[in-house]
């Protein structure tokens, strides 16, 4: 098995996807496979992390290695795998709802640190899983089981959070056009830093607005647009904010940046699963020695008040 | 019995109160005495009463114990607070320019020992305001038979950077006090026998951080809390010198599902928190049981519900960590008892989540992480084992001929060997869904009752090798005795006085007590508890969560089940006592006690009437017109002394029924009760009219 010659099919997991025919993940998947091949990456060297959702049995249906997770939280356990073994090339991946719903507070502060991780939100715009409730990104107005008069709240966006909390590669596919997206997973997996690819990936069975159509008519590639910098955060926040019967995809965003791992120093000494484990006597007898003559009774003054935790 | 001493110091936060404690901490342990300090802190906001105990001992001590021998009292607050705690035999320090320590506080048998710190310290300088609590120091060095150089030799290294005048000054108003007690009262006559032997002194919270690193944790996720907040210190402060990654996240889900994700990926993880952390956390918890990751998650109990009390201790979570997510899953739940504990529990608990692949959860407390003591150096150590379970590299020869490497094999043992993500030849994914030995979902349309029931039972029967390998509880003390104390957690040595107080007065007292809450020894306790005459629990909660959960393991009742949900904790004499009443048929007495009317005056008096006041004497009433017995306490000026009126406080329900300003003074009980009675005479509406008009600016509604 391990030297098979990769190609997407050597990528195919154990089992078919258990997706609706037409569903826009499969396109998605066949990215991630595409990109992987690509860059030539073995398969044993990748780990995909999922939460919960149709989206989320993504790591089921390709031959890597993979953790199915909770609701919301793929990009916690992918921070924490990716600390572990910063060798492993590691992808989150899930929908709107498991991302900006009720993972948003991760997704957020994953941004701000600018791990190397790379996150793939199938965005369709609805919660298909649970048969058809609205999303974080369901559009005003949008009919749902859950909003039958229509939905009343704005809808998240994703990519100008990515922009404002610190992302370093932004991007928008369509898996409608998944040579595209292909390009799009390639270069974020090969990215430094966090990136963030929301695609727009159409339910066929529960969101009757956001189709391929609808989105055909709209999207637009900014590789084809003359000047556009992708260096330009303002620039790229401007793009970020644009829905409507225009719509872009492509790289709105790229910055070279040091990662979280870069400035984390025990990681300068290699992948932390390969470090040694536990103290020798030495470093233990030091360690031990500073506890005998500090003696701190009392919690010193200046970090009193944030003591007591108070949830409000 | 090993010579002890216990010293308070009270006073207002800000009052330099923990500087003085910890040089008494480091002038005991430099004598080689062993420390326990409690710190029963009301408030850390500036001015809020402090209250800092030091018990001294010959002997190691994990408890604060019953006794207060010498009160350090820096202000007026604590002389009327404390005063009356003191022990005949005892002292009680204060500066004699400042302070007035009324005779009526004081047991017989107490010396007091006003100090003139002006005149002290004239030759000295302008000195601050907080130098007399080091004045204060010398005084109690002389009345416990301390070394007076030992200390000088601590203020030395404390003030080195402040340079020589400073020390001088320092080390002279110790002296003085030292110098002026000793020409003025006798020592105390403790008969010391000084070891001198140095030691370490830490807090659990200490010893669980020191044990993760010496176990072999790489990573450690944490979100502040307290009390479990210092372990996130400490490991961020060590990171680099014990190589271990410590990420702060953004919440409690965070922390926990980044530990996971480390664990999965192959290094030894561990994160911590208090009750509410922990009741985020207990989703992935489960996630850990069933994608079989190890994890150590700590849960540093602090009192609930909900926000409840962040500065004091309880043992309130049993219940949630015992019920912490949803369905069955194997796990381990581990309470240490005291701080060395803290540091092999830790260890054992990062052994049992690799070897078990499970989630591991350690059942700590504000007190035995907060509180300090010394430990013996010895009983901690480098050398501790590291047993990382069972792994493979690639699949075997079966699993190579058959769909591959399979992460959930069926074995006996219910351990499936692990193989680490980036290994050749071993791919798997890890789901939530129930799945196969592949790790292939069997859940929604590919539900399989058969592989689920195998499945379920596989991961369930590493409970029982758990049992295996886990030390069963015994039976410490007499072994027939008259009453055994049953307890779990942080208050093994407070139980353990108690019964050696209770075998001493003539009951015969043992102990049993457990560390291991799951999987749970329900044989071997059931056997233990039906040899016992009377069997009592005693724990920090209001309902009695461990006899509950003895009862639900091991279908044994206990006779008797003891609580203590104040927020403070156990004495060992508090124990003793209640187990005497209850031997004796004495119901529990849940009246408002006087010092507990006391602090509601205290209380009353800060929220409504700006702290001018403090209470005087207390009178207790039978019979009033609030259909309840009371107290009514005497308010008086700070500025003058001088009689505010009463504060009247339900012994039954502990209402306050507010201040009446104008009453002169507790004038005996008849009168005090013509009082009360007169409280009744108009309706609720016009009392409260009454009330409004006579203090318009004092009482807030």
């Amino acid at each position: 098995m391990a030297t098979t010659e990769l190609t997407v099919k050597s990528l195919d997991g154990p089992v078919d996807p258990d997706w609706c025919p037409g569903c826009g993940d499969f396109g998605v998947l066949k990215s991630i496979k595409e990109a992987i091949v690509e860059l030539g990456i073995a398969p044993h060297e990748v780990l995909i992390v999922s939460g919960i959702g149709c989206s989320s049995n993504l790591p089921g249906f390709i031959h890597a290695y993979g953790v199915h997770s909770l609701h919301g939280r793929a990009v916690p356990v992918a921070t924490g795998a990716a600390l572990a073994n910063h060798a492993l090339h590691v992808i989150a991946v899930g929908g709107d709802g498991d991302g900006y719903g009720i993972g948003m507070a991760h997704f957020i502060h994953a941004m701000r640190r600018n791990l190397n991780l790379t996150y793939i939100v199938m965005d369709n715009e609805i919660y298909g899983l649970t048969t058809g409730q609205a999303s974080p990104t369901t559009t005003e107005g949008h009919k749902t089981k859950s909003t039958p008069r229509g939905n009343v709240e704005k809808p998240v966006q994703p990519l100008a959070l990515a922009l404002a909390t610190g992302a370093t590669y932004v991007a928008r596919g369509f898996s409608g056009d998944q040579k595209h997206l292909t390009k799009l997973v390639a270069g974020a997996i090969a990215h430094k830093g966090f990136s963030l690819i929301d695609v727009f990936s159409p339910c066929v069975t529960f969101n009757k607005v956001n189709t391929y159509q609808f989105f055909k008519e709209r999207v637009y590639k900014l590789e084809d647009q003359k000047g556009y910098d992708a260096s330009s955060l303002m620039g790229a926040m401007e793009k970020a904010l644009e829905f409507g019967a225009r719509i872009p995809i492509g790289l709105l965003y790229s910055l070279d940046k040091p990662t979280y791992e870069d400035t984390e120093p025990v990681l300068a000494r290699g992948p932390l699963v390969d470090q040694p484990l536990g103290l020798d006597r030495k470093t233990f007898e030091e360690i031990l020695a500073e506890t005998r003559d500090d003696v701190a009774l009392l919690p010193r003054r200046g970090r009193e008040r944030s003591r007591s935790r108070k949830r409000t | 019995m090993a010579t002890e001493i216990t010293v308070g110091i009270a006073g207002a936060a800000g009052d330099g109160l923990d500087r003085t404690g910890d040089t008494l901490a480091r002038t005991a342990a430099r004598l080689g005495l062993h420390v326990y300090t409690y710190n029963s802190y009301q408030s850390l906001i500036r001015g809020g009463h402090t209250w800092l105990r030091l018990r001294l001992s010959e002997d190691k001590i994990d408890n604060h114990g019953d006794h207060l021998t010498v009160l350090v009292a820096l202000n007026q607050d604590g002389i009327e607070r404390h005063a009356r705690e003191v022990e005949a035999g005892g002292a009680i320090i204060f500066n004699g320019a400042r302070l007035q320590c009324d005779p009526v506080l004081v047991p017989k048998g107490v010396t007091l020992v006003p100090l003139p710190v002006p005149d002290l310290t004239a030759k000295l300088g302008k000195l601050l305001p907080v130098m007399q609590n080091t004045a204060a120091l010398g005084a109690l060095l002389h009345l416990a038979g301390f070394d007076l150089e030992a200390t000088a030799e601590i203020l030395l290294e404390t003030f080195k950077k402040k340079g020589q005048e400073i020390i001088d000054q320092n080390v002279g108003v110790l002296r003085a006090g030292y110098e002026h007690a000793a020409r003025t009262v006798p020592a105390l006559g403790h008969p010391w026998k000084f070891s001198r032997k140095r030691r370490p002194v830490v807090t659990g919270n200490h010893m669980m951080a020191l044990g993760a690193v010496a176990g072999g944790c790489k990573f450690y996720s944490a979100y502040p809390m307290s009390p479990a907040s210092f372990i996130l210190h400490w490991l961020a402060a060590h990171s680099e010198k014990v190589g271990v990654v410590v990420k702060q996240c953004e919440d409690e889900l965070a922390v926990v599902n980044v530990a996971i994700g480390a664990g999965h990926a192959g290094v030894r993880s561990m994160c911590a928190t208090s009750g509410g952390g922990f009741a985020l956390m207990s989703e992935a918890i489960g996630m850990a049981g069933m994608l079989e990751t190890p994890v150590v998650v700590v849960n540093v109990q602090r009192g609930g519900p909900s926000t409840g009390l962040p500065t004091k201790s309880e043992q309130g979570d049993l219940n949630q960590v015992f019920g912490a997510s949803q369905g069955d899953y194997p796990r381990v739940i581990i309470a240490p008892r005291d701080a060395i504990d803290c540091f092999h529990s830790t260890v054992e608990a990062l052994n049992l989540a690799e070897s078990f692949q499970l989630p591991v959860t350690l059942l700590s407390d504000l007190l035995l992480g907060e509180h300090r003591s010394t430990i013996d150096p010895e009983d901690i150590s480098s050398e501790v084992p590291i047993e990382r379970g069972e792994w493979v590299t690639a699949p075997s020869p079966d699993e190579a001929a058959n769909g591959g490497y399979k992460r959930y094999a069926l074995t006996p043992s219910g351990i499936s060997p692990r193989a680490r993500p980036g290994r050749a030849g071993c791919i798997h994914v890890s789901g939530t869904d129930d799945h196969d030995e592949h790790g292939i979902l069997i859940s929604d349309e590919h539900t399989n009752p058969a592989i689920r029931r195998k499945m379920h039972e596989k991961r369930m029967r590493k409970v029982e090798g758990v049992r295996a390998r886990l030390q069963p509880p015994v039976l410490e003390g007499p072994a027939q005795a008259d009453v055994t104390l049953v307890g779990w957690g942080s208050t093994w040595s407070v139980i353990h006085e108690a019964a050696e107080q209770l075998t001493r007065g003539g009951v015969a007292t043992n102990q049993l007590h457990f560390k291991y809450l799951y999987p749970f020894h329900d044989r071997e306790a059931r056997a233990i508890l039906q040899g016992c005459r009377r069997t009592v629990v005693a724990e920090n909660n209001f309902t009695g969560q461990s006899a509950r959960h003895l009862r639900a393991e091991s279908g044994f009742t206990v006779d008797h089940v003891l609580v203590r949900y104040d927020g403070e904790p156990f004495e060992p004499a508090w124990i003793a006592q209640r187990v005497r009443d209850f031997l004796e048929g004495r119901p529990v007495d849940l009246q408002v006690a006087e010092h507990e009317a006391r602090e509601m005056a205290y209380h009353y008096i800060r929220i409504h009437m700006h702290d001018r006041a403090r209470p005087g004497r207390l009178q207790p009433i039978t019979e009033s017109a609030y259909g309840e017995p009371l107290w009514i306490v005497e308010l008086l000026s700070r500025a003058d002394g001088r009689p505010e009126g009463m504060l009247v406080i339900g012994r039954e329900t502990g209402s306050d029924y507010g201040w009446h300003p104008g009453v002169p003074s507790l004038l005996g009980e008849a009168a005090t009760a013509a009082f009360a009675t007169s409280l009744g005479g108009s309706s609720l509406a016009d009392r409260a009219a009454d009330d409004t008009a006579r203090a318009p600016h004092d009482r807030a509604h």
